[in-house]
C-alpha cells in the first residue's frame, strides 16, 4: 500500500515499547522535505515534551521541530477538559457557563464519569486537525497520534460504540459519527510499535486481532529497539551448543594483546566471552522466534534500532530517517 | 512494626565495581510468620508478576502456606501455575516441593466488583445495580478500578485466610500502570471522586427530597445538571444517581469502603516489596514510591531489581575489549574474536549503566536493601525457572 496517502497514523503499542519515541520519530519523518506534521498526545503524560526538550505543551498546536530538508513538526497535548470547554462553546455557547463549571469542578466530573464523552473529546480533537483546510488545502500533511495502549486503543477509536448509551442523537451523536468517519477512511492507519519479547509481541497479536474485529484499519507493526546479531548464523549456532573454536579465539585476544586486569588469566576471560555469546545467541534465537510469529500476521512491518544510553534529539532524528528508508514517508 | 529485613548483612562483591551496599535477607521476610501480606509494587513492566510468583513458590517450598494473586500474567507463565481459566479464585499449583503449599489467582476486576455487590444486597437489589448502564462502565473501564479491586480481593483473601485458615501468607502484584503510586492512590481517588461534591449533588434529591437546598447551591446545581443533560443525556445522570444511591445504602459510601480497604495495608504483617529495573524511569518510580511509604508509615521489605546485567569477565573493561577488537579488525583477521569483543563491550557499557543508576538510587534511599536478578535470555514460564528467580532473591545464586 502507498504510504503517502495516509493522512492519520495513531501509534500503539503496549507500555514500556517506546511508543511515544516511535510517534516522534514518525512525525519528523512524515514532515522531512518541507511538510507539516502534527504530533498529538492524549494522555496528560508531556511525553512529546520531554522528547524533545521543550516546556510543557499547551493545549494549542505548536512547533516543536524542523524536519530534515526544511518540514515543520507541531505538537499538541490535548486536554479532555479543554476540549469539553471548546465544545460547549461550539456547540451551546456556553463558554463562561463552561468555565463557571470547571471552577465548580463540574468538567471533571462529565468527563471522567460519562462513558466514551471523554475519548470522543478526543478523538474528535484530532481529527478535527486530520480534516482542517486553508485555501484548500490541508493544514496538516498528516497527523500522527501516541495513543493509548494496545490494551484500550480499540475501545478508545471505536467512539461510535462507546457513546452509544450516552447519544442517540445530538451534537455527541454527531461528533462520534464525524470521528468514525475519519478513523474508518482509507488515509486512516493504526500502527503498533513492540519488542521482540513474548509479551509485547503477543499483545500485538492480540491487539490486531481486535482491530480487525472492530472494523479498524490496521498499519504496520514497528519492532523497535532492535539489537543487531554480531555473530553469523553458522557462529550463533556454534556459540549455542559450545563449540566455539576456544583455541583460534585465545590466539586471537594474544595477538590483539587483550589481557585482563588483576592478571586474569586468558583462559578464564575466553571462558567468559564464550558464556556470553551463548547468551547472545540464545536471546536471538528468541528473538527469531518472536519475529516468525509477527511475520505470520501478514503485516507489514519495520524495524528500529536500540538506542543507548536513552533518546535525544540526535537519536530521533536518526530514528526518522531510517523510517523514511523502510518507507514511512 | 518488624520487618526481618530491616538488618541488612554487609556482603563484598569482589568482582563487581562498585560494590552494592545492602543485601537483602529475603528468607528471614517469608520464613518469618508474622509476614503476612506482601505486596509487590513497581511501575508497569519491571517484572512485578513474576517476582510475586518466585517469593510465592519459594515461601511455599520452604513450608508457608501460601497464596499468590497475579493480576496480568504472561500466558506461559500463567500456564504453568495451572492458571488457565480466569476465574478469580485461587487454585492449588501443581509441582511445588516440600511442605508447603501454593495457590494462585488471577485477579478478575469486574468479577471482584459483581461479587462486591453480590455478597452486600439481595438478589433483586443485586441484579438493579449489576444491570445498570453506568455500574457497568465503572466496573469494566474506569480508570483505578483496577487497583481498587486489587485492594478489594486482597482484603477478600484475608478474611478468608483467616476464618478458614486457607493461607497465611498472601502475596500480591499490582496493576500495570505508568506509576507505582496508582496502586496506592486509585482507591482513594476513586472514593472521593465518587463520594465527592457533585455526586452529593446529584443523588441529593433522592437522598434529602424534600429538605431543599440553599439557593446559590441550587442555582449551581441547576446549572449543572442542565448541561450535563445536554451534554452527556438525561438517562446517564438517571442511571448515575440510581447506582450512587443503591450503592451507599449497600456500602455506606465509597470513600468509607475505600478507607478501610486501603487501611489493610497498614496492618502489622503487611510488608512491601518494591520491584524495579535498573533504568532511569523505573527507579525513579520505585523512588517516589519508598518515599511514599515511608511518609504513610508503611513497612517497605526492601527492593527487587530485576534484569541486572552480568558479566563473568568483569576484569575486561569496554575500552580494553575496543580496543582489542579495533586491533583484530585493522589486521583484518579474528573476526569471531572481534564480534564477542564488541559483545562484551556492549555489556559491560549496560553494566556501568546499570550500576551507576543502582548506587544513585541506594545513595538517596541508604536503609534500602536491595536483591539482585540477572537478565535472562529468555522469559521465565515454568516453575523450575520461578525457583532460579527465588535462589537469586535469597541470594543463593548471584550474578
Amino acid at each position: 500500500m502507498a504510504r503517502d496517502d495516509i493522512r492519520l497514523h495513531v501509534v500503539s503499542g503496549k507500555g514500556g515499547t517506546g511508543k511515544t519515541t516511535v510517534a516522534a520519530a514518525l512525525a519528523l519523518a512524515l514532515a522531512t522535505g518541507g511538510r507539516r506534521t502534527l504530533l498529538v498526545e492524549v494522555e496528560g503524560r508531556q511525553g512529546i515534551a520531554q522528547l524533545f526538550d521543550v516546556p510543557p505543551l499547551p493545549y494549542t498546536e505548536r512547533k516543536v521541530a524542523v524536519a530534515p530538508g526544511g518540514g515543520d513538526v507541531y505538537a499538541l497535548a490535548i486536554d479532555a477538559e479543554e476540549a469539553m470547554l471548546d465544545y460547549l462553546d461550539m456547540f451551546y455557547s456556553l463558554r463562561r457557563a463552561g468555565s463557571a463549571l470547571r471552577r465548580m469542578g463540574a468538567i471533571e466530573f462529565a468527563t471522567t464519569i460519562a462513558p466514551g464523552l471523554r475519548d470522543v473529546l478526543l478523538t474528535g480533537k484530532f481529527c478535527e486537525a486530520v480534516k482542517r483546510q486553508e485555501d484548500g488545502e490541508f493544514v496538516y500533511d498528516a497527523v500522527v497520534v501516541d495513543a493509548p495502549p494496545t490494551g484500550r486503543v480499540t475501545r478508545f477509536l471505536n467512539v461510535n460504540r462507546e457513546v452509544a448509551d450516552i447519544a442517540k442523537v445530538g451534537p455527541i451523536r454527531s461528533q462520534a459519527d464525524s470521528v468514525m468517519r475519519v478513523i474508518n477512511s482509507p488515509h486512516t492507519a493504526v500502527h503498533l510499535v513492540t519488542l521482540l519479547e513474548e509479551m509485547p509481541v503477543q499483545e500485538t497479536i492480540d491487539g490486531v486481532e481486535a482491530l480487525h474485529n472492530n472494523g479498524l484499519p490496521s498499519g504496520q507493526i514497528i519492532v523497535n529497539m532492535l539489537r543487531t546479531p554480531l555473530l553469523d548464523d553458522d557462529e550463533l549456532a556454534a556459540a549455542s551448543e559450545g563449540t566455539l573454536d576456544r583455541d583460534a579465539i585465545t590466539a586471537d585476544l594474544k595477538a590483539a594483546g587483550v589481557i585482563g586486569r588483576r592478571g586474569a588469566t586468558t583462559a578464564a576471560l575466553v571462558e567468559a566471552l564464550i558464556d556470553e555469546a551463548r547468551d547472545h545467541a540464545e536471546r536471538v534465537e528468541l528473538e527469531r522466534q518472536e519475529r516468525d510469529r509477527l511475520d505470520r500476521l501478514g503485516l507489514p512491518i519495520v524495524s528500529l534500532p536500540l538506542v543507548e544510553g536513552g533518546i535525544d534529539l540526535t537519536a530521533l532524528y536518526d530514528l526518522a530517517t531510517q523510517l523514511r528508508e523502510q518507507g514511512l514517508r | 512494626m518488624t520487618t526481618p529485613a530491616k538488618k541488612p548483612r554487609a556482603r563484598a562483591t569482589p568482582a563487581a565495581p562498585p560494590a552494592r551496599p545492602a543485601t537483602w535477607d529475603v528468607d528471614a521476610l517469608i520464613d518469618n510468620e508474622a509476614t503476612r501480606i506482601i505486596v509487590c509494587c513497581g511501575s508497569g513492566g519491571v517484572g512485578k508478576t513474576t517476582t510475586a510468583a518466585a517469593l510465592g513458590l519459594r515461601a511455599a517450598e520452604r513450608g508457608r502456606r501460601v497464596c499468590v494473586m497475579t493480576i496480568d500474567p504472561a500466558r506461559r507463565l500463567a500456564q504453568s501455575m495451572g492458571l488457565t481459566e480466569l476465574d478469580n479464585e485461587p487454585r492449588p499449583v501443581s509441582g511445588v516441593q516440600g511442605d508447603g503449599e501454593l495457590s494462585a489467582m488471577m485477579l478478575d476486576m469486574k468479577r471482584t466488583f459483581d461479587e462486591m455487590v453480590e455478597g452486600h444486597a439481595d438478589a433483586d437489589r443485586a441484579e438493579q445495580i449489576l444491570s445498570n448502564p453506568f455500574y457497568q462502565a465503572l466496573s469494566s473501564s474506569f480508570a483505578g478500578t483496577q487497583e481498587y479491586m486489587a485492594m478489594e480481593k486482597l482484603g477478600r483473601l484475608r478474611a478468608t485466610a483467616d476464618s478458614e485458615g486457607t493461607w497465611d501468607l498472601i502475596i500480591v502484584d499490582t496493576p500495570p500502570s505508568r506509576s507505582a503510586l496508582d496502586f496506592l492512590d486509585a482507591p482513594a481517588r476513586m472514593g472521593s471522586f465518587l463520594d465527592g461534591r457533585f455526586i452529593r449533588l446529584l443523588t441529593a434529591p433522592a437522598r434529602s427530597a424534600g429538605k431543599g437546598f440553599g439557593r446559590l447551591v441550587s442555582t449551581g446545581f441547576g446549572m449543572f445538571t442542565s448541561v450535563l443533560t445536554k451534554v452527556i443525556g438525561g438517562q446517564v445522570l438517571k442511571d448515575l444517581q440510581a447506582f450512587v444511591g443503591a450503592f451507599e445504602a449497600l456500602f455506606g459510601g465509597f470513600r468509607e469502603r475505600a478507607e478501610a480497604t486501603y487501611s489493610l495495608l497498614q496492618e502489622e504483617g503487611t510488608s512491601f516489596v518494591v520491584v524495579a529495573v535498573p533504568e532511569r524511569d523505573a527507579l525513579r518510580e520505585a523512588s517516589y514510591f519508598v518515599e511514599r511509604l515511608k511518609a504513610d508509615q508503611m513497612p517497605l521489605a526492601g527492593l527487587v531489581l530485576n534484569r541486572v546485567q552480568a558479566t563473568g569477565a568483569p576484569m575486561l573493561s569496554e575500552e580494553q575489549a575496543l580496543a582489542g577488537a579495533e586491533r583484530l579488525d585493522e589486521a583484518e583477521e579474528g573476526e569471531l574474536t572481534s564480534a564477542l569483543l564488541h559483545l562484551h563491550a556492549q555489556r559491560m557499557a549496560t553494566l556501568s549503566r546499570q550500576h551507576h543508576l543502582a548506587d544513585r538510587f541506594s545513595g538517596a534511599h541508604p536503609g534500602v536493601a536491595v536483591a539482585e536478578v540477572p537478565a535472562f535470555a529468555g522469559d521465565v514460564h515454568d516453575l523450575e525457572g520461578l525457583r532460579r528467580v527465588g535462589r537469586f532473591l535469597a541470594g543463593e545464586l548471584s550474578r
